[in-house]
């Protein structure tokens, strides 16, 4: 007789009993992949990490995430060209996320709210000499002091920044923004000295008693290319402008202003002289729009605010009130060829904005060193060939920008530390890549990109206000939330609800999930199902 | 008032739980504390879809009823693979009888819980589309026409598929089962025969008539919601995909049922007292081949000898179901 009650013939759930795991041919496994956008940010930011705080709205810790790798959120935010924003695999789906502007509103918010950064680490008692308080020196300086390493920062100009403020206008990057995030970077205890120039680095680190010197002095010496001009003709290069601008005496350039190079710094010099009152600022390029190194949308901006381009000429002749251009076409190879055809241009001044060359004099007489291009060259360490000194930012060749900067900072000081300590910094294995075939885009619901306000026109040309405006706490929380989380789990419970035999345990918020192989059958459901390709499925061994 | 998503930017309308709803916002199936009503175990295919939408729809009538609930079960797949003696999968008051009379026998334990006074206690019967549409279908067309107080949920594979996929009245025109071969001038299924049994049950004019799919669990949690918020009798068919059936993978159960939907092949509606209320509007409209092409019961209208004009057929009863129900958002909207 069965020992159960009445009408009862089998328990409840007794079919534990039956492991359904043994089915299995394949098992499903969680997974981290590498999200495109942190793959392709210079800086080397956790961008989907710190995106995944911002969409719970605790901007503190999102902003804590994110200046793990970069000190200067408000200064990036304004000023990346946010190659993150190009790799996006929402890109795929409808637009972009806003990761830059996501990315000023966290700094922002941080100046606002007075955030401060943790204090460092024991003291190592080791000190690191910067030279140089750019972008990629006030990185190095931020990452180095935070590790415990006592840092001084020797800079040659009477401000800090480098570029951020001698090279880029007050209308993309407002000086108190600027100075706020030095500032910050100073409170953990860096030294900085203005107006000091380091002329030989041994002796400047023989003298500091510094165990390592990180070298970033930039790119501060404007080409030149010879114009045969009359006296009277001003020709002036677009770093001295950019420079004088941060003075007292801002630069008399005239009414009429030609700028004579294609890249960003042309577009900011000519949008600079509209706004000094020129009724005329023409930018001179020798080829065509599609091959103008400046970025597409800084073009746009500049030609809104009326600047005007001349493609596919030349200068060949400066004269007094007037300059001679020759036109240019493109060849088959799509290189410009003279063709013979001269115009004249009205002309106050000239400007010539042809790219910048690297000061190197500070390592004559330097051992190890090998100098190519004028740029000196590092191993994938940042350091130089002689012991003990790395350089990083515009003096190594690389991408010419902030953001490579500030990740060149961070690199050399992981290497730094390292060295410091007589070992070799090992990076972490990088995970696979979430490429858009990883995930499982229905799951996401349709939402626009958030548009950042912009200036209007007249103001933008008469005045140095900052052209475009940042997000609110609203739209910012919007735009965080379109993130896609590609290749790293948020906890959506897909996997757990679409699993048929209930093999799928939640451990709870912020613990994600794990599987119960007792019974998982290997369907895959839940590796197809996962909208943002955290999960693989690995063949078992049989 | 049809199904009102919640409105979220990143996931949490189409997935199936979000760390940042309110709890009150979430799905049944996302919480720790659903009730399993299906346990670990069981003796379903990989990938079964009509075990996911048992579970679904039973946990969903379990937290609707405050876990005062039988289940009545018809005799098919899902009565097989819960319970193979010794064991049950089940972990709620379950009873199973005949292949034809589960919508009787729910009636007659409704009438038992009447009688006893313990009306809080629900009554849910289920069953395959064999035993709903054909074999069940006196038993089921006889409560509702007495309106008794039980929800009837018909999982739908559309074929008898345990006993090897012979042909059910719930089988698509065109589709290879055992007993409908792809051989002949027309292979497959014939056209223009078959039941549409949410139709009929909509005939009988009973208080509410429900389609749902294992891809939509948000709008399948709100209608089982509905459904037992009322009383008389209710029905619900749930499109359950089967990978053996089928003839597809394991994992692509959910896609081929979001599939079917999106399609306009499996139009995804509820009507009160016979009259339709609300339907689940398609988001991005997909051609049929898309739905049919992953299906091995549908490969003979494909391949070396293909059959354009049975594919245009079928496109045909995609487009009247999404004019006959208004399954795509109007341009202005």
């Amino acid at each position: 007789m069965s020992s159960k009650p009445f009408a009862i013939t089998l328990k409840p759930g007794t079919s534990l009993a039956n492991l359904t795991g043994t089915w299995r041919t394949a098992r499903p496994q969680y997974v981290d992949r590498l999200p495109p956008c942190n793959h392709a940010c210079p800086a080397g930011e956790n961008i989907q990490g710190w995106l995944f705080h911002a969409e719970s709205g605790d901007y503190e810790q999102a902003w804590r995430v994110l200046t793990i790798s970069n000190p200067l959120p408000a200064v990036m935010g304004r000023v990346c060209y946010h190659p993150c924003e190009t790799a996006c695999n929402r890109g795929q789906l409808d637009e972009a996320v806003g990761i830059n502007s996501v990315e000023r509103f966290l700094g922002d918010e941080a100046i606002k709210r007075d955030w401060k950064f943790d204090a460092p680490a024991a003291a190592s008692g080791k000190k690191v000499l910067v030279v140089g308080a750019g972008p990629s020196g006030l990185s190095a300086a931020y990452h180095l002091a935070r590790m415990g390493h006592r840092v001084e920062i020797q800079e040659a100009g009477p401000l800090a920044g480098g570029m951020m403020r001698f090279g880029i206008p007050k209308y993309r990057l407002p000086r108190e923004v600027l100075d706020a995030e030095v500032q910050r970077i100073l409170d953990l205890g860096v030294t900085l000295k203005l107006n000091s120039k380091v002329v030989n680095i041994e002796q400047s680190m023989q003298q500091g008693g510094f165990d390592a010197a990180f070298l970033a002095v930039g790119a501060h010496i404007g080409k030149r290319t010879f114009i045969p001009a009359g006296d009277a003709t001003k020709i002036v290069d677009a770093v001295s402008v950019l420079r004088s601008m941060e003075g007292e005496d801002k630069p008399m350039l005239g009414r009429r202003v030609v700028v004579y190079g294609g890249g960003n710094t042309a577009i900011d010099v000519a949008r600079t002289a509209k706004r000094l009152g020129a009724t005329e600022a023409i930018i001179v390029y020798r080829r065509t729009r599609e091959k103008m190194p400046a970025h597409d949308f800084e073009v746009e901006e500049a030609l809104q605010e009326g600047v005007l381009i001349k493609w596919l000429s030349t200068i060949k002749q400066a004269g007094e009130g007037e300059i001679t251009v020759e036109k240019m076409a493109l060849d088959e190879k799509g290189f410009p060829q003279p063709t013979g055809e001269f115009e004249t241009l009205a002309a106050d001044s000239v400007v010539l904005a042809l790219g910048q060359d690297v000061d190197l004099s500070l390592l004559d007489g330097l051992s190890g060193l090998e100098i190519k291009d004028g740029t000196v060259q590092v191993a994938a360490n940042m350091m130089t060939g002689h012991p003990g000194i790395f350089a990083g930012g515009d003096m190594v060749p690389s991408e010419r920008t902030v953001t490579v900067g500030v990740g060149h900072g961070k690199k050399a000081a992981r290497n730094i530390d390292a060295w410091l300590r007589g070992i070799a910094y090992e990076p972490g294995p990088k995970h696979e890549i979430a490429t858009f075939d990883k995930l499982n885009p229905w799951y996401y619901s349709d939402a626009d990109k958030t548009v950042r306000p912009m200036l209007d026109i007249i103001r933008r040309q008469t005045s140095f206000d900052e052209v475009q405006g940042g997000l609110d706490e609203t739209n910012a929380l919007f735009e965080a939330r379109r993130c896609l989380s590609c290749g790293n789990c948020f906890e959506c419970d897909n996997c757990y609800g679409v699993c048929p035999d209930n093999a799928v345990i939640k451990l709870g918020p912020g613990k994600r999930f794990e599987f119960n192989y007792d019974y998982c059958k290997g369907c895959g459901l839940c590796v197809v199902e996962c909208p943002c390709g955290a999960i693989k499925m690995v063949p078992e061994d049989i | 008032m049809p199904y009102q998503p919640v409105k979220f930017y990143q996931t949490g309308t189409f997935t199936v739980g979000n760390r940042l709803l309110a709890p009150d916002e979430r799905s049944v199936q996302s919480s720790r504390m659903r009730s399993n009503s299906i346990n670990s175990g069981h003796r379903a295919c990989q990938g079964c879809g009509e075990a996911l939408g048992a579970r679904y729809a039973i946990d969903a009538a379990m937290a609707a009823s405050d876990g005062q609930l039988i289940a009545v079960n018809a005799t098919g797949c899902l009565e097989v693979f819960s319970t193979p003696y010794p064991e049950s999968s089940w972990q709620v008051p379950w009873i199973h009888s005949l292949f034809g009379n589960a919508p009787a026998v729910a009636t007659g334990v409704a009438a038992a819980m009447k009688v006893k006074g313990r009306q809080e206690v629900r009554v849910v019967a289920q069953g395959g589309d064999g035993g709903t549409t054909d074999i069940g279908f006196g038993c089921l067309s006889g409560m509702f026409e007495r309106n008794d107080d039980v929800l009837y949920i018909c999982y739908d594979n559309e074929a008898y598929m345990n006993t090897g996929v012979q042909r059910s009245s719930a089988t698509p025109p065109a589709a290879r089962t055992a007993t409908t071969m792809p051989v002949g001038p027309e292979p497959g299924n014939v056209f223009g025969q078959g039941k549409n049994v949410p139709e009929i049950a909509m005939a009988h004019g009973i208080p509410y008539v429900a389609t749902a799919t294992v891809a939509d669990l948000r709008d399948l949690e709100y209608k089982v919601r509905k459904a037992m918020s009322m009383h008389g009798a209710r029905y619900i068919q749930i499109f359950v995909p089967c990978p053996l059936g089928f003839g597809t993978a394991s994992h692509d159960t959910i896609r081929i049922a979001r599939l079917a939907r999106e399609t306009g092949m499996f139009p995804v509606f509820e009507a009160e007292h016979g009259e339709v209320t609300g339907v689940l509007k398609i988001r991005h409209k997909v051609a049929v081949e898309e739905y049919l092409q992953p299906q091995k019961r549908f490969a003979h209208l494909f391949g070396k000898h293909p059959h354009p004009e049975t594919v245009a057929r079928l496109q045909a009863i995609a487009d009247r179901n999404i004019r006959k129900y208004g399954l795509l958002e109007k341009e202005s909207d």
